[in-house]
């Protein structure tokens, strides 16, 4: 099991192999398809993004609402695929890590490589252990997009395994292969 | 006559909404359990373990076990002796789905229009099954569904040459493509047989069946076997990291078909399989 805190260096990233359990302490921002659309465009407009995003990990999630004294309700991740069209652009950018889950597209993986940088899953469906390692939650941009605003989490021991990582390599392929018995 | 109460049924559809979510069958966590004992990867294993956590905090804490609360599914059973009172059945399911939704800190996933896209805010409509049977009780299972794993299903309208083996290849074929994204250990439901809308509602009824339940026809039972082994195959394990255990089930529901048909529907359920009953 690997520690990491954030923001990540080059360096952490270059640390990480496809298949790390790793856990992550630090903060993380949320984004789902809504927010990273707008990132991408104020990327494009040359216009600075609200939050920085540099070295940064996104996470892909729309929580649930919270009960009474929860900081955040049930956040397990969502499919990632979905998000990959805006992807290289951020990772361009100097964002570093994302955490979701299922399979990124060949140029998203190719971009991880090119800027150096992380694909991480959670497991889906293990929202209430997730929520239990989020220790904080606010909203820090796209307020007007509800459950799919940008917030920042503060975040202790997050539990993820590396999918893909900065040298090519992808955990659903080899896991897959090497447990197949067709 | 049996008379119903309205607000009995709005009351009854909450609590199955808000307990679908929360409470995870035993049938699941024995699931999980049994696949430590055969699971070969230690991620997976490690995945297991921490699905059987979730499980466990979410129902000592009332909080939903996977954050996409989904979309209510409703099956009814109502007997044709069962009169509602105090307003319309549907109206009351879509009150009580709305009710259990906010009470229960449930995702609303719902928008009211699949091109414009607005959330109808309150998790409705819920989407109703409904049969009348014999008797005078009204039986009602919600059964939450997940979009992640919803949008790796699919209906082929096989024909009778192609045979189990291609109703085999399809379902396997099925479960190869979704990978990841349907949050392994899975629990496949497949119809067989009907026409095309009937096939997909027979692979979505084919889930309500707890884990560790038989076919009742022994050829059918064989079947299920069968596709659970060469799924079980395919490498693709607990949350597609590499593994032994891919489903956890996989459940058949058949019909008679058309002399020239053989409808085949592949619904995939994610581990997070929701679904509670009451009977008024």
């Amino acid at each position: 099991m690997k520690k990491i805190t954030t923001p990540l260096t080059e360096a952490a990233v270059k640390d990480l192999k496809a298949g790390d359990s790793v856990l992550i302490t630090g903060i993380i921002y949320t984004g789902r398809d809504a927010a990273h659309k707008r990132l991408t465009d104020v990327l494009k407009a040359n216009q600075p993004l609200p939050v920085d995003l540099k070295g940064q990990i996104i996470y892909y999630v729309g929580p649930a609402p919270a009960k009474p004294g929860y900081p955040i309700g049930p956040a397990g991740p969502t499919t990632s695929e979905r998000m990959d069209p805006y992807t290289p652009a951020l990772l361009a950018y100097g964002m570093k890590g994302m955490i979701g889950k299922g399979n990124r597209t060949p140029n998203v993986i190719e971009a991880l490589k090119k800027y150096t940088g992380v694909y991480f899953a959670a497991v889906g469906g293990a929202a209430a252990l997730i929520a239990k390692r989020i220790k904080k939650c606010e909203t820090v941009a796209y307020d007007d997009l509800g459950p799919e605003a940008v917030m920042k989490l503060t975040v202790e021991d997050f539990p993820v395994v590396v999918v893909n990582d900065c040298y090519g390599n992808d955990l659903y392929e080899e896991g897959m292969k090497k447990y197949r018995k067709v | 006559m049996k008379e119903v109460k309205y607000q009995d049924i709005v009351n009854t559809v909450a609590k199955l909404c808000i307990d679908s979510n929360c409470l995870i069958g035993d049938d699941i966590i024995n699931a999980f359990q049994n696949g430590l004992k055969v699971e070969e990867s230690p991620t997976g294993k490690d995945i297991l373990k921490q699905l059987i956590e979730n499980a466990e905090i979410s129902r000592n804490e009332m909080i939903p076990a996977c954050q996409d609360t989904g979309v209510a599914v409703v099956f009814l059973q109502v007997g044709s002796g069962v009169k509602v009172v105090g307003g319309e059945l549907f109206d009351a399911i879509n009150a009580g789905v709305a009710k259990g939704y906010k009470d229960g800190y449930l995702r609303k996933s719902i928008v009211s229009d699949p091109l414009r896209r607005k959330n109808t805010g309150d998790n409705t409509p819920a989407f109703i099954h409904t049969e009348i049977v014999p008797g005078d009780s009204l039986k009602i299972t919600v059964a939450p569904k997940g979009g992640g794993s919803e949008n790796m299903s699919e209906i082929k309208m096989l024909t009778p040459a192609a045979g189990w083996e291609g109703i085999k290849k399809f379902v396997v074929d099925r479960v190869m493509r979704s990978k990841a994204n349907p949050c392994p250990p899975i629990i496949v439901g497949v119809g067989i047989g009907g026409n095309f809308e009937k096939v997909a509602y027979l692979a979505k009824k084919a889930l309500l069946r707890d884990i560790g339940t038989v076919h009742p026809d022994p050829f059918y039972q064989e079947k299920e076997k069968e596709l659970l082994e060469e799924i079980n195959k395919t490498g693709i394990g607990p949350q597609g990291f590499g593994g032994r255990v891919t489903a956890l089930a996989v459940f058949i529901e058949a019909y008679p078909c058309h002399i020239a048909s053989m409808p085949t529907a592949v619904n995939i359920n994610c581990h997070a399989a929701r679904h509670k009953t009451a009977v008024l």
